[in-house]
C-alpha cells in the first residue's frame, strides 16, 4: 500500500526533528541568561546536539546539516565565519567514521567518547582561529567552556533522547 | 557484490563531502577575515531575520533572572538599606560640591566664551543575544537603521562604555564589545590623561597598548575615552586599571556583562570610527 500524502509529510516532518532541535540549541545558547559569568563562558550546546544525532540517527543528520548549523551559529554570535561550522563538521565526521564503535554502546561510553570528540573538534577550532588571528586565543575560557559542555552532556543528551522517543521513533 | 560496490561508493562520497565542507569552512574563515561587504550583508540579513525569534526567547530568561534578583534583594534588604543610607549621606555632600563647581564652571565658561560640546541623543535597544566566549564578544540589540543607528556609534549602559556599533541591520544591530579581540578604542588614563589604545583580547580584562613607557599608570586609575580620531566623544567612562604587571596594563570595564538588558547608542553627530563610502 502506498503511503498517503499526509503520511509522507508526517515522516518528512519527523525526519527534520534533529535539525530543528539543534537549531533550537543554537538559539538558546545565544540568549542572554543573565547568570553571572555565564555570558563569558557558555556551553557549546550545538556540539552536544550534533554529536548526539551523529551517534543515534546519522541517517537523519548529515554533514551538510552540521555545516549549516555551525555557519548559522557563527553568524549569530559574531565568531569568525566558518570556525563553528568547521568544529561541528569535524565532530560529526569523527562519529560517523567510527560508527562501528558507537553502535549500541551504553550511555557512559558515549559520554566518555563525547569528551574526546569535543576535545578534538573544539581544539581544531581553537587552532584554526588562533592561526587566523595570528594570536593565541585565550585557552582558559575555552577550557572552561569545554568542561561545562562535557558536564552538560547528560542533561542535553537526555532531552534529545526524550525527543527522539516521542517524535521520531522508527520513522 | 553490487551492494558492496554501492556501499563503497557511498563511503567515498561521504568522505568527499567532509573534505569539501572542511575546505569550505576554511575558505569562509579567510573570506570573513577580508571583511567584505557581502559577508557583512549576510550577517545583518540573518540577524534581522532571527531578531524577532530571539526577542521572544530572551524574555522568559529575563523574567527568571529578574525573579532571582528579586529574591536575592529580599535577602539582603537590611544590609543594603544601611549601605544606601550611608551612601546617600555621602552623596548629598558631593551634590553640594558638584553644585558649587557647576556654578563656578558656568561662570568661567561665560568668561571664556566657551562653545559647548554637542549634546548627544540616545537610541535605546533591548539586548536579545549576548555571545561571549573564546571566539567573539558581541551582542545583538533590537534597534536598526530606521531608529537612527549608525556604524561606529558608542554603545553604553548607565555604568559605562559597552562597545561600538559594528553592523547595522534594518531592525537588529551587532555591537562589538570593548573586550572583543577586534576592538580598539582610544582612551586616556589617570590624572595625567595619558593617551593609549584599549585593545580587547576576548577576555574580561582588555589591555592598554601604545601607552608611553613612563606613563606612571597604577591600579585604580580611571580610564575614559579620549575622543582621539573623532571615534568616540571624549570622557565616556570605560573602567579602571585593574593590574600592572611586567608592563602589561589591564583594565576592568565598568560594564557588567551579565546584567546587560538594555543598551543605548550615543548619537553625537560624529562620524564614528568606521564610516566611509566603502562601508555604507
Amino acid at each position: 500500500m502506498r503511503p498517503t500524502l499526509w503520511q509522507r509529510m508526517d515522516v518528512m516532518a519527523r525526519h527534520m526533528v534533529p535539525f530543528v532541535l539543534v537549531l533550537m540549541l543554537v538559539l538558546i545558547a545565544a540568549t542572554p541568561t543573565h547568570v553571572p559569568g555565564m555570558v563569558r563562558v557558555g556551553p557549546m550546546l550545538s556540539l552536544i546536539g550534533v554529536y548526539y544525532w551523529s551517534v543515534y540517527r546519522p541517517d537523519l543528520f548529515r554533514y551538510g546539516s552540521a555545516f549549516a548549523l555551525g555557519l548559522f551559529e557563527d553568524i549569530l554570535t559574531g565568531a569568525p565565519l566558518g570556525s563553528g561550522a568547521l568544529m561541528l563538521v569535524i565532530a560529526s565526521a569523527i562519529v560517523v567514521g567510527q560508527y562501528k564503535f558507537f553502535n549500541g554502546k551504553p550511555f557512559i561510553v558515549t559520554w566518555w567518547a563525547f569528551a574526546i570528540v569535543a576535545l578534538a573538534a573544539a581544539g581544531t577550532r581553537w587552532l584554526a582561529v588562533s592561526v587566523l588571528y595570528g594570536d593565541i586565543v585565550d585557552l582558559q575560557t575555552i577550557g572552561v567552556e569545554y568542561l561545562l559542555t562535557v558536564a552538560l552532556y547528560p542533561v542535553v543528551g537526555w532531552l534529545m533522547a526524550r525527543a527522539q522517543m516521542l517524535l521520531i521513533k522508527d520513522a | 557484490m553490487a551492494m558492496n560496490r554501492l556501499g563503497a561508493l557511498k563511503g567515498v562520497m561521504q568522505r568527499f563531502a567532509v573534505v569539501a565542507l572542511v575546505v569550505a569552512a576554511f575558505a569562509l574563515m579567510l573570506l570573513g577575515k577580508a571583511d567584505t561587504v557581502a559577508v557583512e550583508r549576510l550577517r545583518t540579513t540573518v540577524a534581522d531575520a532571527v531578531a524577532p525569534v530571539l526577542d521572544v526567547i530572551s524574555r522568559p530568561a529575563e523574567s527568571v533572572a529578574d525573579g532571582v534578583e528579586y529574591v536575592q534583594g529580599l535577602m539582603h534588604l537590611h544590609d543594603e538599606n544601611a549601605r544606601l543610607t550611608a551612601e546617600n549621606a555621602r552623596l548629598l555632600r558631593w551634590q553640594m560640591v558638584a553644585r558649587q563647581l557647576e556654578a563656578e564652571n558656568d561662570a568661567l565658561k561665560a568668561l571664556l566664551n566657551y562653545a559647548p560640546a554637542p549634546q548627544a541623543s540616545y537610541i535605546t535597544g533591548r539586548v536579545v543575544a549576548d555571545t561571549g566566549g573564546a571566539f567573539a564578544h558581541s551582542l545583538l540589540m533590537l534597534a536598526g537603521r530606521s531608529d537612527g543607528l549608525r556604524k561606529g556609534q558608542a554603545v553604553m549602559t548607565g555604568e559605562g562604555l559597552v562597545g561600538r556599533v559594528a553592523e547595522v541591520g534594518a531592525r537588529a544591530s551587532r555591537v562589538l564589545l570593548l573586550t572583543d579581540i577586534n576592538s580598539r578604542i582610544p582612551v586616556m588614563v589617570g590624572e595625567g590623561r595619558q593617551r593609549a589604545i584599549l585593545a580587547g583580547e576576548n577576555t574580561d580584562r582588555p589591555r592598554l597598548i601604545y601607552l608611553p613607557a613612563n606613563a606612571g599608570v597604577a591600579p585604580g586609575d580611571l580610564v575614559t575615552t579620549s575622543g582621539v580620531a573623532g571615534a568616540f566623544p571624549m570622557g565616556l567612562p570605560v573602567g579602571v586599571v585593574a593590574s600592572v604587571e611586567d608592563g602589561v596594563v589591564r583594565v576592568a570595564p565598568y560594564v557588567q556583562r551579565d546584567r546587560l538588558e538594555m543598551v543605548r547608542a550615543l548619537d553625537y553627530g560624529l562620524d564614528g570610527i568606521l564610516t566611509g563610502a566603502a562601508l555604507d
